[in-house]
């Protein structure tokens, strides 16, 4: 049976919480949450949105965000508090864009209707009442379903600029305002028909591409929320209270619990402990910090308490400085003209004056105004960019929705456009061609080594102990009992198994940052950690240079472990480079004539991530550097980035097949038009068989990314 | 030709209440979540008999 959706009731006493859910995965996820959590104390219902990725929870007041986070996690999915502005705005535009379409297609059935029986001979009165009644329901639908394009043919307009909407509203207004004529002349021709259903094709085509920015806005929303929203504040008197990151103000003392990330810029106080710092400086080894050491907004506290004395707070952290980067390199890309637009501007002078010359023509001709008028507007009409208002956006659906299903997720059309057109590529190198996390190499370990090293490492939040946990818990690893676990911030973990002490600890030499030393009574063992290169970058920095694409690697991080990351893969490479850096080689090389591909993680490519022609983050990547990208992918593997540049250049390669046929045939229709001899009903099949075939020809586009 | 009268109106009436139906479901959230409606009937009830 189908399992109704639970029903949230309005109750005054209740309130209702929003969490991001990436985990949700499957129908038994659906009903394990909804199923499970009215079963804790306080939670009312839930109800699962699957294509969100978002759970709504009803529950008592009495309950806060933390609680219910941590109701989720014991029923198995790690969740965020979803912010304010539940609705956004882009899901409204949605949802108007879908009502105009209902509407369109209810007048265009119903005119349609009317139409047939004129086609099929209905003349005298009968014609008249069937033009009459097709315009009492077309004008009220065009009226109401025509807005988004008139609006925006306006702006265009008042801007002194044009867009595709120009000539679909003159070709709208033109052909009601000729049958509306028609109709009250009693004339034998009126075009409804034509105008309504053009503007059902072309909002089925708005919608599909507000359909797709949504789709991924939700997937990429789903990954957000990891950064420090607020801070304990330590009181003269010892008390602690939470302070949203907003208003924080410097020389307050903070208390940092271990796990936590820093919501503003300052020094220790007190405490030792290690930080990890990869959103900033993109390095995945940690960092020890002291009494005294500066620490940064975004950075996250591993191991032990802090108490930090705030220097900088919201706009003046060293964060902020990269957003506003970001925010000043991302103006560019604003300037840039989507396909459909730069199509427009070449096709719209072109067909207005075809019909501005067929009115002349016929009125030189001696054909009166009434019948010139006609034939200019039947002009017009045909040539209205039916298939070119699909053309693009079918298109780029099938692609955008065939790169999901392999992982990547394209944030909107021109995203893909821009893609298609990339020449040369930069790669960071943590997060981006590694994974980012340290795995460690557990070939040389006992069994009995491993159970116990497992259980040492999952109770540490460190990300070496994580590396090694997760490495274990894949090999099937059962965790030993652990006695009298102790964790000592920047010495490591120790405890008892079975009367024996048992350590993992920092090996005495040094210079090895990226390793840990298992002791079990008196004998000791070094595990080594690689952060490893993602399995397939060599297969995918190939499959770039096969599209002429040549990759460089363009890092923060220290010189020793780029090169010999660019060593193993046979590229250029440049290290240490700060975010100012990156983003002056970006602009260098567009000046250059160059359009540069970035893909990087970290908070220091967010500025080169928005410069950047077109950009690809990793999932796992900073929500700055995520909202900066055109595309995000998921998962272990980098081929999606390679793939994502092949798909798009096939894409735009059936755009523009798209835009041959749409021309073909205005090349064949136009003539008829000019000659007069266009109907209703010529017009109405010329303009659903071109709109037909466009939308199969993208349809082929799904197998593209197989 | 007096049954055109009858007729037209029931058929616009028809697609009348076929609209009315669709903005109710749009405004209902019937529309919100495709994937999870797809998968919701995967799921097993667990009706204690």
């Amino acid at each position: 049976m189908n399992a109704p959706a639970p029903i949230l009731a309005d109750s005054p006493a209740l309130i209702s919480t929003r969490f991001t859910v990436p985990g949700m995965r499957c129908a038994g996820c659906i009903g394990k949450i909804e199923r499970e959590l009215p079963k804790v104390e306080g939670i009312i219902a839930a109800r699962a949105n699957f294509s969100a990725k978002r759970v709504a929870i009803q529950h008592d007041p009495a309950l806060d965000e933390t609680a219910l986070t941590a109701a989720l996690l014991a029923i198995g999915f790690e969740a965020q508090p979803v912010a304010d502005n539940p609705l956004g705005v882009e899901t409204q535009e949605r949802k108007r864009l879908i009502r105009a379409l209902g509407v369109a297609g209810f007048g265009m059935m119903n005119v349609m209707l009317l139409s047939v029986s004129i086609w099929s001979g209905a003349d005298g009165p009968t014609r008249d009442l069937f033009h009459w009644l097709s315009a009492l329901i077309a004008m009220p639908v065009i009226a109401y379903s025509g807005r988004p394009f008139f609006a925006s043919a306006w702006m265009a307009l008042s801007h002194r600029r044009t867009n595709m909407d120009v000539p679909i509203s003159i070709g709208v207004i033109l052909a009601t305002a000729l049958s509306l004529y028609e109709t009250i002349t009693g004339g034998g021709h009126a075009y409804f028909e034509s105008a309504v259903m053009l503007l059902f094709f072309l909002l089925a085509g708005r919608v599909l591409d507000a359909v797709m920015r949504d789709r991924t806005r939700a997937g990429i929303g789903a990954l957000l929320g990891r950064m420090g929203k607020s801070a304990s504040v330590i009181g003269p008197d010892g008390t602690t209270r939470r302070v949203a990151a907003g208003e924080l103000e410097p020389g307050m003392l903070v208390l940092v619990a271990a796990g936590e990330a820093l919501a503003a810029d300052g020094a220790v106080e007190d405490g030792a402990s290690a930080i990890d710092n990869a959103m900033l400086t993109g390095e995945s080894a940690p960092e020890p910090v002291a009494p005294g050491a500066i620490v940064h907004a975004g950075a996250i506290n591993l191991s032990a308490p802090l108490r930090v004395r705030l220097t900088a707070v919201a706009d003046d952290t060293a964060i902020a400085e990269i957003a506003r980067l970001m925010d000043e390199a991302g103006q560019s890309r604003s300037h840039y003209v989507r396909i459909a637009d730069r199509a427009s501007r070449l096709y719209a002078p072109v067909v207005h004056s075809l019909a501005a010359l067929a009115f002349v023509g016929w009125m030189i001709a001696g054909a009166g105004w009434h019948q010139s008028l006609t034939i200019a507007i039947a002009v017009l009409i045909i040539t209205c960019p039916c298939a070119m208002g699909l053309a693009v956006p079918a298109a780029q659906v099938v692609a955008s929705g065939a790169l999901l299903r392999r992982g990547l997720l394209v944030k909107d059309g021109s995203a893909l456009e821009r893609l298609a057109e990339c020449d040369i590529a930069l790669l960071d190198k943590t997060g981006t061609l590694t994974l980012g996390t340290p795995r460690a190499d557990i070939a040389a370990l006992g069994a009995e080594a491993r159970s116990v090293a497992l259980g040492l490492a999952q109770a540490s939040r460190h990300p070496l102990s994580q590396g090694l946990a997760a490495a274990l818990l894949h090999e099937g690893v059962v965790p030993a009992v652990i006695d009298d676990l102790r964790e000592v911030s920047g010495a490591g973990l120790s405890g008892r198994w079975n009367g024996v002490e048992v350590a993992l600890e920092r090996p005495d030499d040094a210079a090895q940052s990226l390793a840990t030393r298992l002791r079990i009574g008196e004998t000791a063992q070094t595990i080594t950690f690689a952060d490893p290169l993602r399995i397939d970058a060599a297969a995918t920095l190939a499959a770039l240079r096969a599209e002429g694409i040549e990759a460089s690697i363009l890092s923060g991080d220290r010189a020793a472990p780029v090169e010999a990351a660019a060593r193993e893969l046979g590229l250029a490479a440049t290290a240490e480079v700060s975010p100012q850096a990156k983003l002056a080689a970006l602009e260098a090389l567009k000046a250059q004539g160059r359009r540069p591909l970035m893909v990087g993680d970290g908070l220091n490519d967010g500025p080169a991530l928005a410069a950047a022609h077109a950009s690809i983050a990793p999932g796992t990547a900073s929500d700055a550097s995520q909202q900066a990208a055109d595309a995000v992918f998921i998962g272990e593997k980098l081929m999606p980035v390679a793939l994502a540049v092949r798909v798009a250049r096939a894409t735009m390669r059936i755009v523009r097949q798209n835009f041959g046929f749409s021309i073909i045939y205005n090349v064949l229709a136009v003539p008829l038009a000019l000659f007069g001899l266009v109907t209703p009903l010529i017009a109405a099949i010329a303009m659903s068989v071109s709109s037909l075939v466009v939308v199969a020809n993208s349809l082929r586009l799904a197998r593209a990314a197989r | 030709m007096t049954g055109l009268a009858f007729l037209i109106p029931i058929a616009i009436g028809m697609g009348l209440m076929g609209l009315a139906a669709f903005l109710w479901s749009l405004r209902d959230g019937q529309y919100e979540d495709m994937d999870g409606a797809a998968t919701r009937i995967l799921i097993d009830e667990e009706d204690e008999l």
